[in-house]
């Protein structure tokens, strides 16, 4: 039997709110699976188990704060018996999930670390239970604009689900659906700045930063992407975010001094390259959530993936394997705003790479000068584990890459 | 479908990718990219938004001609007579 706890998306997490449960006692999941839906600072999180096998038990009950590393869950792996019979409950018709509020209070164990404002365990009869939604009523919903709130559901127990906001949607829209779309609720912005100042505060306390720039000549890559993507319909289309991320992925295999974590006085590298993308959300948010073997990604691949990550981590559904894996990260100012952005260190990792915006400029080109594409990019990496010399031939690294987009 | 069609259409998946932006006072002759603070990733999400829902293609090249809301008007009503 393995527990399914709540996991530490981020050094500064110390507890979690469940939302959603996304399985009931019984079902099967695979490695990957998403099983739970937490709120945390950095808003409601999709939290993937990496245990596969069934669920024995659910431990924590729905709108329970609760410390990282509490057990939520109990997963009997394959092949495993049961461990005991489970309480006798009559065999319960498998559309109707028990609610998981009548389940035992969770056990609760120490907080892994000293943390003395550890919050105290929400009762879950103290909250007033939020509707269930179905994932799939709530992913209709969010894609087409529905309030939740406004709806009746017609599940097992009173649920939303995916016929409920269907319906919805095929009824004209009433005059009173008009007025201003609220943001997920899933994004608390407020939280999100408190969890951003802790990361930020400790990094400058802690991380002794040394900063490089470098600025290469882009006017290939622009030619590149356009000669691309005249051919592609704009759902296949790259952006330059897409070759800057994945030169910097394939230059962190060659320079891992960059690419890992900095724990326990010293560098742990990592052999995969999961690059952290920083995206920022309207109204003043940020989050870098990693973009997975970005190092292993054809481009198109990479694009669509890194759609996909801009989309959901601005409806506010992140994924905890993204949250808590990004082991160097990017942050990129697009086309606005100005030439080069200094980035600070998201710890534990050991350094940020940071675009600026394209710029036209007068160059040298094979002895004379020209107008062309310059791009500022900028390292801010950990002195602790790695030094000017070893950050200069990595940001070179990135820039020699950038000259043949071919070969990304 | 007339320009009013359009110009709504237009303000529609703008505002989905900006819900907070008010369209009444969106001046029409002003860049997208600075009056709603939207970055390429949200404009190619516009751009593709507007293919599926008129089934106009809008090379990239084109671009340049829709970064109004005057500019993209004009731009798919003639594209939509020229289809036809």
């Amino acid at each position: 039997m393995v527990d399914f706890r709540m996991p530490s998306l981020g050094a500064d997490m110390e507890a979690g709110t469940l939302i959603e449960w996304l399985v009931k006692p019984g079902d099967i999941v695979k490695r990957g699976d998403i099983v739970a839906v937490v709120e945390t600072q950095k808003g409601a999180i999709e939290i993937e188990t990496f245990q596969p096998g069934q669920i024995e038990q659910i431990l924590v009950g729905l709108n329970s704060k609760v410390p990282v590393g509490t057990p939520l869950a109990r997963i009997r792996a394959e092949g495993e018996a049961p461990a005991a019979p489970p309480p006798a409950a009559p065999p319960a018709p498998p559309a109707a999930a028990p609610p998981p509020v009548a389940v035992p209070p969770p056990i609760m164990p120490a907080p892994p670390t000293a943390i003395p404002t550890a919050p105290p365990l929400v009762a879950p009869a103290a909250v007033p239970a939020r509707p269930r939604i179905s994932p799939a009523a709530r992913r209709l919903a969010e894609t087409r604009g529905i309030d939740l709130r406004a709806l009746s559901g017609s599940g097992p127990g009173g649920a939303i689900v995916y016929a409920d906001v269907a319906l919805a949607l095929a009824k004209p829209a009433a005059p009173t659906a008009a007025p201003e779309r609220k943001r997920a609720p899933a994004l608390d912005l407020d939280a999100m700045r408190v969890a951003i100042a802790a990361a930020m505060a400790r990094s400058k306390r802690e991380i002794p930063h040394y900063y490089l720039s470098h600025q290469v000549d882009v006017t290939p890559c622009e030619h590149w992407l356009a000669a691309k993507n005249a051919y592609l319909p704009p759902d296949n289309r790259l952006l330059m975010g897409a070759l800057t991320i994945k030169a910097t992925a394939l230059a962190a295999r060659r320079f891992p001094a960059f690419n890992g974590f900095y724990r326990d006085g010293k560098l742990e590298t990592s052999k995969a390259v999961h690059l952290g993308v920083a995206i920022a959300i309207r109204g003043g948010g940020l989050a870098s959530p990693a973009l997975h073997d970005t190092d292993q990604l054809p481009l198109d691949e990479l694009m669509n993936r890194m759609r996909d990550l801009v989309a959901r981590t601005r409806a506010g559904r992140i994924r905890s394997s993204e949250l808590a894996d990004a082991t160097l990260t990017v942050s990129s100012l697009g086309e606005r705003g100005v030439e080069a952005l200094y980035g600070i260190i998201y710890p534990p990792q050991v350094a940020i790479v940071g675009f600026g915006k394209v710029v036209a400029r007068p160059w040298v080109v094979d002895g004379a000068i020209g107008p062309r594409s310059i791009l500022t990019m900028t390292l801010s990496a950990d002195h602790r584990v790695s030094d000017g010399h070893g950050g200069a031939l990595f940001l070179a690294e990135i820039g020699k890459l950038l000259e043949d987009p071919d070969k990304l | 479908m007339t320009d009013a069609e359009i110009r709504k259409l237009l303000q529609e998946e703008l505002n989905n990718i900006a819900p907070e932006v008010d369209m009444a006072n969106l001046d029409p002759a002003a860049d997208l990219r600075e009056a709603m603070d939207i970055d390429s990733m949200d404009f190619l999400n516009f751009i593709t938004a507007v293919h599926h829902r008129l089934g106009i293609d809008i090379p990239e090249i084109d671009y340049p001609k829709l970064i109004t809301l005057d500019g993209a008007t004009k731009y798919l009503a003639t594209a939509l007579a020229k289809k036809g």
